[in-house]
């Protein structure tokens, strides 16, 4: 297979070139995936804290629950959103089939448990070390909790990011709901499964090279980020 | 202990600015598009990008296509989420007009279907001119084939064909029946790896950039003629569609000009379409 090294030598041009159709696919995806992640985590964190902290008959359910929701197949979520943004189903109104919206909200059911559950067994793990301190020192409900998030952050970046992974990598959910229409909402994995069935195996693997790429990039911000934020709190 | 509740307020409205400059844009949706539901074929064929560039700068309508199996297609527009459809399975097509859900269906194109499979040919089915005894051949040796098994037009045209042959791949229960339930390109990839035989229509096979050592061994045949449909959206059903632009779209592509370009479209040299549309030429 000579195609290989073909990818790595198409991928660099595509790169280098600075192809206005690729920036334009590199672009929709992030914008997608990055909503749905801050979306995901504002609803998974709240529920993470909540079930992590607060105790409550059927709790043990629903952490189960979470957890196995953390394995929703992509295509099933975009079946079922597809179902109900079709103008045949509950939400067609709103006209966001085939939108990048749509998307956004395919990623955001498919996310929002694995942060939910993850951020969980993070929030709950230090409470059980901060109990007896916000105990004694009589600290209200609501205080507690953000004071949880904030010391836990570093660890919330992470499922944050695992979320992320999971967004930019799926293709089965987004090219229900969004039909891999070019211009409009053709992204990474949608190109690469399109390259692929055009049998431009070639450059489906270099269009796949660079999302890996991206998610490097993506990975090697936050934990820059995260190493300057720590530097300074010792400084 | 620290309670820093500030700077995780700090962090909520950075993650909000963030969000919002994310989303900014992307409900500026255009409105002069419309939704056309199609093939994969049409698709992968690279049709699309040569025409449809041309029927946005004369009317200034974008065609947003969806490529999906003519089954999946039909059952979109049925839902309402589309306001064309162009697509390959002539009963079906009018089943869905009759039925109410399409207003009125025009020839477009064709082009034809081919058998593919590997250029040794184990079966020996190259140069035969009748795809039934192809196919035929095919289930006596047992040999593997390929099938789209996606309800899409190119899988109920090989079900029919396999009618022709009098064999039902399904109830001889042998392993040599492969369904890939699967687009056409994604199809092709799998015979490839398989050494299988498999139908594709032309479009997609003279387009398609991994045939390794796969060429067309049975071809020719009536009954391997591949027609394509273009059909509105009955608005009577689906009040929201778009049926002033859906209409503009077809009147385009069945008159002088669609039809011209799609016999202009040419892959080394090879049309992949012919146009008939009644009116066209």
């Amino acid at each position: 297979m000579q195609d290989f090294g073909q990818a790595f030598s198409l991928a660099f041009q595509l790169i280098v070139s600075a192809d206005p159709m690729l920036s334009e696919i590199i672009f929709l995806s992030l914008r997608v995936s990055l909503s749905a992640v801050i979306i995901a985590s504002v609803i998974g964190l709240g529920i993470g804290a909540t079930v992590g902290i607060v105790r409550f008959p059927g709790r043990s359910a629903i952490i189960v629950f979470l957890n196995a929701l953390m394995g929703l197949p992509p295509v099933v979520v975009g079946l079922l959103v597809y179902m109900s943004l079709s103008h045949a189903g509950p939400f067609g109104w709103l006209h966001l089939l085939y939108t990048p919206t749509a998307m956004i909200v395919a990623q955001t059911v498919l996310v929002t448990p694995i942060i939910a559950s993850l951020s969980r067994q993070v929030i709950e793990d230090l409470y059980i070390e901060y109990r007896e301190q916000f105990l004694s020192l009589g600290v209200p409900p609501k205080m507690a909790v953000a004071a949880l998030l904030w010391d836990a952050r570093y660890s919330l970046l992470t499922v944050a990011l695992a979320g992320f992974g999971r967004a930019i990598a799926e293709v089965g959910a987004v090219i229900i709901v969004g039909g891999n229409i070019k211009h409009v909402t053709r992204v990474m994995t949608t190109a690469i499964a399109l390259e692929t069935s055009k049998g431009d195996l070639a450059l489906a693997l270099a269009l796949g090279l660079i999302l890996i790429l991206i998610a490097l990039s993506v990975n090697a911000t936050v934990s820059l980020l995260r190493l300057n934020a720590s530097n300074s709190a010792y400084a | 202990m620290r309670i820093p509740t500030s700077r995780l307020w700090c962090a909520c409205a950075a993650l909000s600015l963030m969000l919002g400059l994310l989303l900014s844009g992307i409900s500026q949706a255009e409105e002069r598009f419309i939704i056309l539901q199609s093939t994969t074929s049409t698709r992968n064929s690279g049709l699309f990008d040569a025409i449809l560039p041309r029927f946005r700068a004369k009317t200034g309508i974008e065609v947003r296509v969806v490529a999906v199996g003519t089954g999946q297609a039909l059952k979109n527009a049925r839902n309402g989420d589309g306001d064309v459809l162009l697509v390959h399975a002539k009963p079906e097509e009018e089943a869905f007009v009759t039925a109410g859900w399409g207003v009125k269906r025009f020839d477009v194109m064709y082009n034809d279907f081919v058998i593919v499979g590997p250029a040794n040919d184990p079966v020996g089915i190259a140069g035969l001119r009748q795809a039934g005894t192809a196919l035929r051949k095919i289930f006596q040796t047992q040999a593997a084939f390929v099938s789209r098994g996606d309800e899409s037009g190119t899988h109920k045209k090989e079900r029919a064909l396999w009618e022709i042959a009098a064999v039902d791949p399904l109830e001889t229960g042998g392993r040599w029946y492969r369904e890939a339930g699967a687009g056409m390109g994604a199809t092709l990839n799998t015979a490839v790896g398989m050494r299988a035989y498999t139908l594709t229509d032309r479009g997609t096979w003279l387009s398609f950039r991994n045939k390794a050592d796969y060429t067309i061994l049975v071809e020719g045949d009536p009954q391997l003629f591949n027609q394509y449909g273009v059909i509105l959206v009955n608005p009577a059903k689906h009040p929201h569609m778009k049926a002033g632009l859906g209409q503009q779209f077809i009147d385009w592509l069945v008159g002088p000009e669609g039809q011209s370009l799609i016999a202009g479209y040419t892959i080394a040299g090879q049309p992949l379409f012919f146009p008939n549309a009644p009116g066209g030429e």
